[in-house]
């Protein structure tokens, strides 16, 4: 298990981070509860099974809704 | 493509409001009709297609976004040729979207500020024994790292060499920079004033206590409330009730203009923004006061609280006994400052401790022999003369006359709270010293200001004895005032008031008072770096001033009544504009959508407000 921080661009409207969110969330292999979108810092923080998706997955996902991606860290769990 | 869309949303605001312009130009001078149609058509299109794209990504994860609607409203329009209202409803919402993000920006200042001083780069020492520069994220515990002049610690960690003098404001508030030695601890985020140190890492990124005044700041400002989740658990719903109650107007009253029009009308906006607006603001405005309020929960909470229980040592008084009175019955004080010197130096007993910080950096007399008599003080042999450092009791059991006024003098001292050391040299009394942990400077007038805030019982538990807290309960005006208790019976007292009902705040050090910051409504401590104390409460007084809880407690009542105000507004102006339908000629789409875009900026600039608060 993998626990990821994702920096995104300012987010600017509280209907994006509901967005993002769910689309995390229906990714296979995403602790469904462990995701959270912090709309006012702007930072996406969920834990993955990384035995079944790379980051690079979720950060493609997020990046498909059209939010720029600025940083990202992956830590173990 | 999608992509490039939505980035060039600026762009296709500014061209849509031109196109507009253009076509009532067109309209009102040359009165060519055709082409301001094609122009308002033009500026529909390119205005949809971002918005159409967001509602489109939306959906996909089965969002129904307030993009969803106005993009049906918009091509609802186009279908009955309303060009105009088409054209202007895109314009005003991504005009608007604009104005949102930049204000937005301006709230969230406070608290960017903040995590930007978290350090970002290290000259680390390499294998071969040279330091050089690499990011932050490449440092590990157990690296060497050297810190010149003016640049920031990059972790927590031991001096291994080196001194300078360190700045750490940003962690405990002390604007006195701090000596450092090898063997001293450093923390991250904190500015090395002078001097060259070398530091061993202990804690890195986020598990320093910077990162984690940061990480708490940022998890306050986005954590929700009850009254805020259920908002967002109502506005999940509202969006897709309100496409329904379109169609279903549409269809009773067979009308495609009233459906969209309620469509653009019943936009949530200004209710999803702008209770997150209050709270992000007033917990920056807390952070750049050295207040953290860990969220909107706390907030609400905080506002509410009636009752303060204050911790004694260190939170009410420095938590450091210091001399405060002296009075020498003796023509040659340099030298009994001199043997004192020598005797206390050998002690490590707090009052000995108080009493060489009062002597300062003087030189000192050898002492040949030193007796420590327990409960009562030290008897020494030092420059050939008998010392004696001690209480009344010893003075008395050494034989040392206490005349008529140096009797008063006692009682004077002792009625302040003292604990009395008196000093005789060779079986005559040189010296009598009053020392105590004395109450912080202007505490009277903090609680009198939390008093003036609808604070009604302010009350302080310690475990000295009671003679010693009913001093500074009347020193400060408080109202009740308990000793001898244990950190249980803290906590124990603590969970009776709230029995009874009230809301208690709890301000203590956060060393041993955990139990009771757990056990009251609210915990606040006064966290001067130490991180179980940021951890363990609700808010933290980072610069351990209790001049600033009046201002954090002035400051959680603002917010609480800025986020009312805001979801008044909001539901006011949804209220005002769906009633305005039936009831009016003049309400359309674009009035709908101007009205909702202005509520929205509205709610924005009313918390950012709270940027500003100060305690009057």
């Amino acid at each position: 298990m993998k626990k990821a921080v994702i920096q995104l661009e300012t987010l600017t409207c509280p209907s994006c981070a509901q967005k993002i969110e769910s689309g995390v969330k229906s990714l296979e292999g995403v602790v469904k509860e462990s995701v959270s979108v912090l709309f006012n810092a702007s930072k996406v923080k969920l834990n993955f099974d990384d035995s079944r998706l790379s980051a690079e997955e979720i950060e493609k996902t997020i990046r498909t809704f059209g939010y720029e991606i600025i940083k990202s860290q992956v830590k173990d769990l | 493509m999608q992509q490039w869309v939505l980035n060039q949303k600026k762009y296709i605001t500014l061209t849509g409001g031109l196109l507009i312009a253009a076509a009532f130009l067109s309209d009102w001078w040359i009165g060519n009709a055709a082409l301001a149609e094609r122009a308002l058509i033009a500026a529909s299109v390119l205005g949809v297609a971002p918005i159409a794209i967001q509602a489109f990504q939306a959906l996909k994860v089965k969002v129904v976004s307030i993009d969803v609607l106005v993009t049906i409203a918009v091509l609802g329009a186009f279908l009955i040729r309303e060009y105009e209202e088409s054209a202007i409803v895109t314009f005003l919402f991504l005009f608007g979207a604009y104005l949102e993000m930049r204000t937005l920006n301006r709230t969230r200042a406070a608290i960017k500020n903040l995590t930007e001083m978290a350090p970002e780069s290290a000259l680390k020492q390499m294998s071969d024994g040279a330091f050089r520069e690499t990011s932050i994220e490449e440092v590990d515990i157990g690296d060497v790292l050297l810190v010149k002049t003016g640049a920031k610690i990059p972790v927590d960690g031991t001096v291994t060499a080196g001194e300078g003098y360190v700045n750490e404001a940003s962690i405990t508030g002390e604007s006195m920079p701090s000596a450092k030695w090898p063997g001293a601890n450093v923390f991250a985020g904190t500015m090395l004033e002078n001097g060259t140190l070398q530091v061993t890492a202990a804690r890195v990124g986020e598990d320093t206590t910077f990162g984690k005044i940061i990480e708490l700041v940022e998890e306050a400002q986005d954590s929700k409330s009850e009254a805020e989740r259920f908002i967002d658990r109502f506005s999940k719903k509202y969006t897709p009730m309100v496409l329904v109650m379109a169609v279903a107007v549409g269809f009773f009253f067979r009308r495609v203009d009233l459906a969209i029009t309620i469509l653009v009308l019943g936009c949530p906006g200004a209710l999803v923004i702008g209770v997150p607006v209050s709270n992000v603001a007033g917990i920056g405005n807390g952070a750049r006061h050295g207040i953290l309020l860990k969220g909107s929960e706390v907030i609400r909470n905080f506002s509410r609280a009636d009752t303060f229980v204050f911790d004694k040592t260190g939170t009410l008084t420095a938590g450091n006994p210091r001399v405060t009175d002296v009075q020498l019955y003796t023509d040659e004080p340099e030298n009994v400052f001199h043997y004192l010197a020598g005797v206390e130096r050998e002690s490590d007993h707090p009052l000995a401790k108080a009493i060489i910080e009062y002597l300062g950096v003087s030189d000192h007399c050898p002492v040949e022999s030193t007796d420590v008599v327990k409960g009562a003080g030290i008897l020494a042999i030092a420059g050939g003369h008998r010392i004696a450092v001690g209480n009344v009791a010893l003075m008395k059991r050494e034989g040392i006359p206490l005349t008529g006024n140096i009797q008063d003098d006692i009682l004077r001292f002792e009625h302040k709270g003292n604990t009395l050391v008196l000093v005789s040299v060779d079986g005559e009394l040189c010296m009598l010293m009053g020392i105590r942990d004395p109450v912080r400077p202007d505490v009277k007038e903090h609680l009198q200001r939390l008093r003036s805030l609808n604070v009604k019982n302010l009350i302080i538990l310690s475990g000295d004895n009671q003679g010693t807290v009913d001093i500074v309960g009347r020193e400060i005006g408080s109202v009740e005032a308990h000793g001898n208790m244990l950190p249980e019976d803290k906590a124990q007292y603590i969970s009776r008031l709230r029995q009874q009902g009230r809301i208690v705040a709890f301000v203590g050090d956060g060393v041993n008072d955990s139990p009771s910051l757990a056990q009251a409504d609210i915990g606040i401590a006064m966290g001067n770096g130490t991180d179980t104390a940021i951890e363990t409460s609700d808010v933290v007084l980072m610069n351990s001033d209790l001049g600033h809880l009046p201002h954090a407690l002035g400051l959680a009542k603002a917010i609480t009544r800025n986020m009312k105000q805001n979801i008044v507004i909001a539901v006011g102006v949804v209220i005002f504009l769906l009633a305005n339908v039936f009831l009016s000629e003049w309400m359309n789409m674009s009035v709908g959508m101007l009205v909702h875009e202005m509520s929205i900026l509205v709610v924005i600039f009313n918390g950012m407000r709270l940027l500003h608060y100060r305690l009057r």
